[in-house]
């Protein structure tokens, strides 16, 4: 029968490092992924995914397993790529004070992507995917995360929240405000007859 | 229901969370309200054009590198995780050296055996503190307990109240 998790994580407690090497194979993939989305490059979300195995393995011997393994492992990896962003934020400020961007929850998406490139209805399958990972990078950090969870890693409420370090009501609000927000950056993509109605449905 | 009581619900309908009577209540208000069916029918819509993005692949040399970056950490000693502070320890470290070099100075060591001379001048310095002229009753000052029974001072002898004088000056 399989090990859960939880059981590899207690025997890489007791000292069994294939069992982490087998959660290493098992998760590396859906981290990368969700932390490639999160920062937008491929690199840095390698690094940060490299950085979250090493914290599970460092923290290995003080393992209580008082949660779903994945949520520990995902709320490191959204701490660090919060933390990665800030970063990155501080270090562009510094460069130039344009970069200065709403970092509040119910901010309005940085930008537009639909002022930014001609919307066509034959767009290449390339630009359509740019255009997705925009209109996601144009979330607040926190919205974003929370779609990424929801959307692509298909973990339920509770999970999230207790990724998140929220309540149940609001991360439903909060996937509510960042799929609003989506609805108006993606509505080229979703409604390609009527692309302007984009800029008259701004979320409140 | 109300538009904003269907907001709420909204996600979870969709993604098929609520029990019978909740969903019977939003479909109800999505037959009546063209705005949130709109809503409703666009974050499918989302939903399905956010597929289209595609997942990437770890590098291949994802792994390697974990363990490369594990192999790199410096194994912590069992000292290191009882002081983590590099300077905590030199600082214990110095204070165990100091106290060691104080006991072992032959000076305050008893038990080595005296030599001769020092014996000899020990003996001497014996004698002179005998011989002082405060403790001229050496007897009653080795069984110094005994004063604290002694009568008051003016109905003793002469030499005890000396001794008396003495112990309150020390």
């Amino acid at each position: 029968m399989a090990r859960s998790d939880v059981q590899l994580m207690l025997d890489v407690k007791a000292g069994d490092d294939s069992s982490f090497d087998f959660l290493l194979r098992k998760y590396r993939s859906p981290l990368v992924n969700f932390l490639y989305r999160m920062v937008r490059d491929r690199a840095t979300a390698e690094d940060l995914a490299q950085d979250v195995f090493l914290r599970v393995y460092r923290a290995r011997k003080a393992y209580i397993p008082s949660a779903r393994f994945t949520t520990w492992l995902f709320r490191i990896a959204t701490n660090l790529a919060l933390n990665s962003l800030r970063d990155n934020r501080h270090e562009k400020m510094a460069v130039s004070l344009d970069a200065a961007a709403g970092d509040e929850e119910d901010s309005a998406p940085r930008d537009l992507p639909a002022r930014e490139m001609h919307i066509d209805q034959r767009l290449l399958e390339r630009d359509r995917v740019a255009f997705i990972q925009r209109a996601i990078a144009s979330l607040p950090e926190k919205q974003r995360a929370a779609v990424l969870l929801h959307k692509y890693e298909e973990m339920d409420y509770a999970e999230i929240a207790k990724i998140l370090d929220c309540t149940e009501a609001a991360l439903k609000s909060l996937l509510f405000r960042a799929y609003e927000n989506l609805r108006v950056q993606l509505a080229p993509l979703v409604n390609p007859q009527a692309p302007q109605r984009a800029v008259e449905r701004r979320p409140s | 229901m109300k538009c904003e009581k269907v907001s709420e619900e909204l996600i979870s309908y969709l993604d098929g969370k609520l029990d019978q009577s909740e969903r019977g209540e939003v479909e109800e208000h999505l037959a009546s309200c063209a705005a949130c069916r709109t809503r409703a029918e666009e974050f499918r819509g989302v939903w399905s054009v956010m597929d289209e993005f595609p997942a990437i692949e770890p590098s291949l040399e994802f792994d390697a590198r974990v363990r490369q970056r594990l192999a790199e950490e410096p194994r912590r000693s069992w000292v290191a995780c009882f002081v983590p502070q590099a300077r905590l320890a030199l600082a214990a470290v110095l204070l165990i050296a100091l106290t060691v070099w104080v006991a072992k100075r032959p000076a305050s060591n008893p038990s080595l055996p005296l030599m001769p001379g020092e014996a000899a001048a020990n003996e001497q310095d014996f004698n002179a503190i005998r011989n002082l002229g405060v403790l001229e009753n050496y007897d009653v000052v080795t069984k110094m307990d005994a004063l604290s029974e002694l009568v008051p001072a003016s109905k003793r002898p002469a030499n005890q109240s000396d001794l008396q004088q003495t112990e309150s000056n020390d």
